[in-house]
């Protein structure tokens, strides 16, 4: 039996992105949000450090300087005009944030506080500069709690433990709905809609050592690409320099905002020598490549594949007031403490760059020419605007799902007041019906990656990266063999956990093609056998289409410039 | 904008050709395991005992047990994964982000409510006994209905409440005043501490911690003009003085909020604002 719902729009994700855009949509159309998890779980809870906006509170600072921070710290390939909009509207979205009850620590003199974070700086370099606004070192928690209080305040619709499977195309193109799968009782459910908007996070979980949540599988990036929605920028992926070793958790940069170094097997500050004006408040990219070669050099401790991050030095007070939980983070997994001893690490998978392509009211756009598909909107990790262009600046992606999950949110609502329903195909749930038949029904196999984080990690080559090609296939192959044990309809999460896999080979496809191809290195994506920038050939944005046959076909669109040419990037 | 009688869901039986589900008997749980030799050096063996519970395999609730080899730095959340996608897949849990932030995996481990994800294997080797969490209706193995968790959340009003025009720049507020309900924005809402309560557990009436510390989160927040509706519904029959301070609740937050000082706080302020 299947469930039909009609809104005028509906958000798939129920991360600070998602919850955003319903705010702003609810307040005008019939909204609700399809979540595969309580709201409160989504993965904007785990977001430690900050969320940057020129406020200027505790030292001169201004939006222009911002947007040249997120243009730079993006390697050139942010679409200018779209990271300008969101360090403008920062401020607006922290002070509403403030007005809705976010707890943001304060200055002696009760304006909200702000510390330093990686490649933001005054005055286009010249130091670091204060701009995170935080909250201790739970900011993304709190926007996540305020947000979802604030739509239990207004009685935002919500469809918690749902998980959308299918996007739904009417036959002129337009978006028609969704078909979504309830965990409870394995009932399928189409929402027909005149908008919808995407904000399903990221996909870290292609790789092994990754900083996300189990439940981060590039569900919405997979279910636009299958519908023929291009993938933009996908060979661009974050790797966190401060991963706890072997384990991937995160440990915040805030943690070297409030002054703690980096240190290898000599004891050596070694940032000094890789960016001498900002040193260990340099880009991720820059630290983790540079973490890559001490170790490579021999420096990594004990001559293994980590370094140390020492904040031995700090006043205990404000390791205790500004960094709590990563402290205790430390503690439990590592058995560490950090006020004598310091702490291993390494680099973890972190933040896609890359996404569902989209202009700067989250409407998605494909092809070259940017054509919008009337009522697909996309917002947060999952999207691609693109202000964080080959490497995303710290705290700016917190600012990207509150400035881009209300821009879509509100653009969403005005395009379905205006609009009629589209017509829904026939037997919208049929492909769904059909994939879950087939997990359902198939033998029991198991499966596992873990060659992504050694062969399109922090550094790849072609020869690697031919090899990865190779091992997905191989992966496809088997997946089509993939069964689940579990065949009841009742709370049946391996079948979903089954789903989400095929979801992750289908993105770490478009990922290693879009790597392979692009033969230069440019923010988190390095290639040793082509080390340099190449903006004669390489300043665009890729687009990965899926092929009829399920192979991934890469197209290109320009960079959206402005005000800011291209130069070298040294800090 | 909630209308929820514009358009009312509509079930409908779709095409025969697109039910998703056979009738007949479901596959019985807890077969096929790997066979696990001795653990490898570094390795330690541990074995789970898990409350299981599936209706639609067999009415009550019973045991499964199943020895893994982990590392001891490995976490408990690992070890159900272990369980999950190499012995049986049936195994239902809720878990996301396994770090301890998300508040997914709270779970009744060795007679304590914890999150999964923030025990590791060598403080529970060589054996560890995981239950749900109690009082909240287990709907299948390890997963209960948070609903009515939820719903006791929702009744606090837990939302800033202030109809003043705020400034154009944000309100004020010093780091004393910020400090002062600091403890209780660390809540991550996993209910490990309202299902540790044995009054939680007695009646399903009593609103619980959780509940208590994100109204206690707004009522000292010197931004916020809504205490006085909290405390009211915090008064009554079903609210703080049911809190029988038994400090369950404390132990068992994985935030290390002190929940019952919560409690009493907004006992204390009920009382003055009353007496």
């Amino acid at each position: 039996m299947t469930t039909l719902h009609t809104y005028d729009a509906v958000v798939v994700g129920a991360g600070g992105a998602g919850l955003r855009a319903a705010l702003e949509a609810s307040k005008s159309v019939r909204t609700c949000v399809i979540s595969k998890l309580y709201p409160t779980r989504s993965h904007t809870g785990a977001a430690q450090g900050g969320m940057c906006a020129a406020l200027g509170n505790v030292e001169e600072d201004y939006p222009e300087w911002h947007a040249f921070d997120t243009i730079k710290g993006g390697d050139y390939l942010v679409d200018q005009p779209a990271a300008i909009v969101m360090t403008e509207e920062a401020i607006d979205a922290v002070i509403e944030l403030e007005h809705w009850g976010f707890p943001f620590n304060r200055t002696l003199r009760g304006r909200i506080d702000q510390r330093r974070f990686g490649g933001h700086t005054r005055n286009h370099g010249e130091a670091p500069v204060r701009r995170a606004c935080y909250a201790a070192d739970r900011t993304g928690h709190m926007i996540l709690q305020t947000l979802y209080q604030q739509c239990i305040r207004t009685d935002v619709r919500f469809f918690n433990e749902f998980y959308v499977l299918d996007l739904i195309l009417s036959g002129d193109g337009r978006c028609a709905g969704v078909v979504a799968y309830e965990l409870a009782n394995g009932e399928i459910h189409v929402f027909r809609a005149k908008a919808v908007l995407f904000a399903t996070g990221g996909f870290g979980k292609i790789f092994k050592v990754t900083s996300n949540a189990h439940t981060l599988t590039g569900d919405g990036l997979a279910v636009c690409y299958r519908r023929g929605v291009p993938l933009e920028d996908m060979e661009f992926f974050q790797f966190h320099p401060t991963g706890i070793y072997k384990m991937g958790i995160l440990i915040s940069e805030a943690v070297r905002g409030e002054g703690g170094i980096l240190i290898n097997a000599e004891g050596e500050r070694f940032m000094e020598r890789y960016a001498p004006t900002i040193k260990d408040l340099a880009p991720r990219d820059m630290v983790s490549r540079a973490i890559y070669q001490e170790i490579k050099e021999g420096r990594g401790i004990d001559g293994k594949d980590y370094v140390y991050l020492d904040v031995r030095h700090l006043d205990p007070e404000v390791i205790e007031k500004k960094i709590p939980d990563v402290t205790e983070f430390a503690r439990i997994y590592l058995g560490v403490e950090p006020t004598r001893e310091p702490v291993p690490i390494q680099p973890t998978a972190h933040y896609g760059m890359g996404g569902i392509p989209t202009d700067t009211d989250a409407r998605v756009v494909v092809g070259s020419e940017e054509r919008a598909i009337p009522g697909l909107y996309a917002a947060g990790e999952c999207a691609c605007v693109s202000v964080h262009g080959a490497n995303r600046l710290g705290t700016n992606s917190l600012l990207d799902i509150v400035v881009f999950g209300r821009r879509g949110g509100g653009h969403m609502a005005a395009f379905a007041a205006s609009e009629a329903f589209p017509d829904l195909p026939e037997r919208p749930e049929a492909e769904t019906v059909e994939m879950l038949r087939h997990l359902l029904k198939g033998p029991n196999l198991e499966l596992a990656a873990d060659s992504m984080s050694d062969l399109c990690g922090v550094i790849r080559s072609e020869d690697g990266l031919r090899q990865l090609q190779g091992v997905l296939a191989g992966l496809r192959d088997r997946f089509r063999l993939v069964g689940v044990q579990d065949r009841g309809r009742l709370f049946n999460t391996e079948l979903m956990e089954a789903v989400e896999l095929g979801f992750l080979l289908d993105v770490a496809d478009t990922v290693v093609a879009a790597a392979r191809t692009r033969d230069e290195s440019r923010g988190g994506h390095y290639r040793e056998d082509h080390p340099l920038r190449d903006d004669d050939h390489w300043l665009v944005h890729s687009l990965a289409y899926r092929d009829a046959d399920g192979s991934v076909r890469m197209e290109y669109k320009d960079v959206k410039l402005g005000p800011y040419i291209p130069m070298e990037r040294k800090y | 904008m909630a209308h929820p009688d514009l358009w009312p869901e509509t079930p409908h039986e779709g095409p025969e050709d697109l039910e998703l589900w056979e009738e007949g008997p479901p596959r019985e749980p807890g077969a096929g395991p790997r066979a696990e030799g001795p653990p490898a050096a570094g390795e330690v063996r541990l074995t789970l005992k898990i409350r299981r519970y599936n209706p639609a395999v067999r009415p009550d609730a019973w045991w499964d047990e199943f020895a893994v080899n982990m590392h001891p730095t490995d976490r408990l959340l690992d070890a159900l994964h272990e369980v999950k996608w190499f012995h049986d897949g049936t195994l239902a849990l809720r878990r996301s982000c396994a770090h301890g932030v998300c508040g997914s995996d709270a779970m009744l481990i060795d007679g304590r409510n914890a999150l999964a994800c923030k025990v590791l294997v060598k403080d529970v080797a060589p054996k560890v006994t995981v239950e749900p969490i109690r009082g909240l209706r287990v709907i299948k193995d390890l997963v209960v209905d948070m609903e009515p968790f939820f719903e006791g959340y929702k009744r606090v009003l837990p939302f800033l409440i202030n109809d003043e025009d705020p400034p154009d720049r944000e309100r004020l507020q010093t780091p004393q005043e910020r400090e002062r309900y600091d403890d209780t924005t660390k809540c991550i809402l996993c209910a490990a501490c309202t299902t540790s309560c044995p009054i939680f557990w007695g009646d399903g009436e009593y609103i619980g911690p959780a509940a208590i510390v994100n109204a206690h989160r707004f009522v000292f927040d010197s931004r916020d003009r809504g205490a006085r509706d909290r405390l009211d519904i915090l008064a009554d029959r079903t609210g703080v003085f049911r809190c029988r301070t038994t400090f369950n609740c404390t132990e068992a937050c994985p935030r290390g909020i002190k929940v019952t000082k919560a409690i009493q706080e907004v006992k204390r302020a009920i009382m003055f604002d009353r007496l």
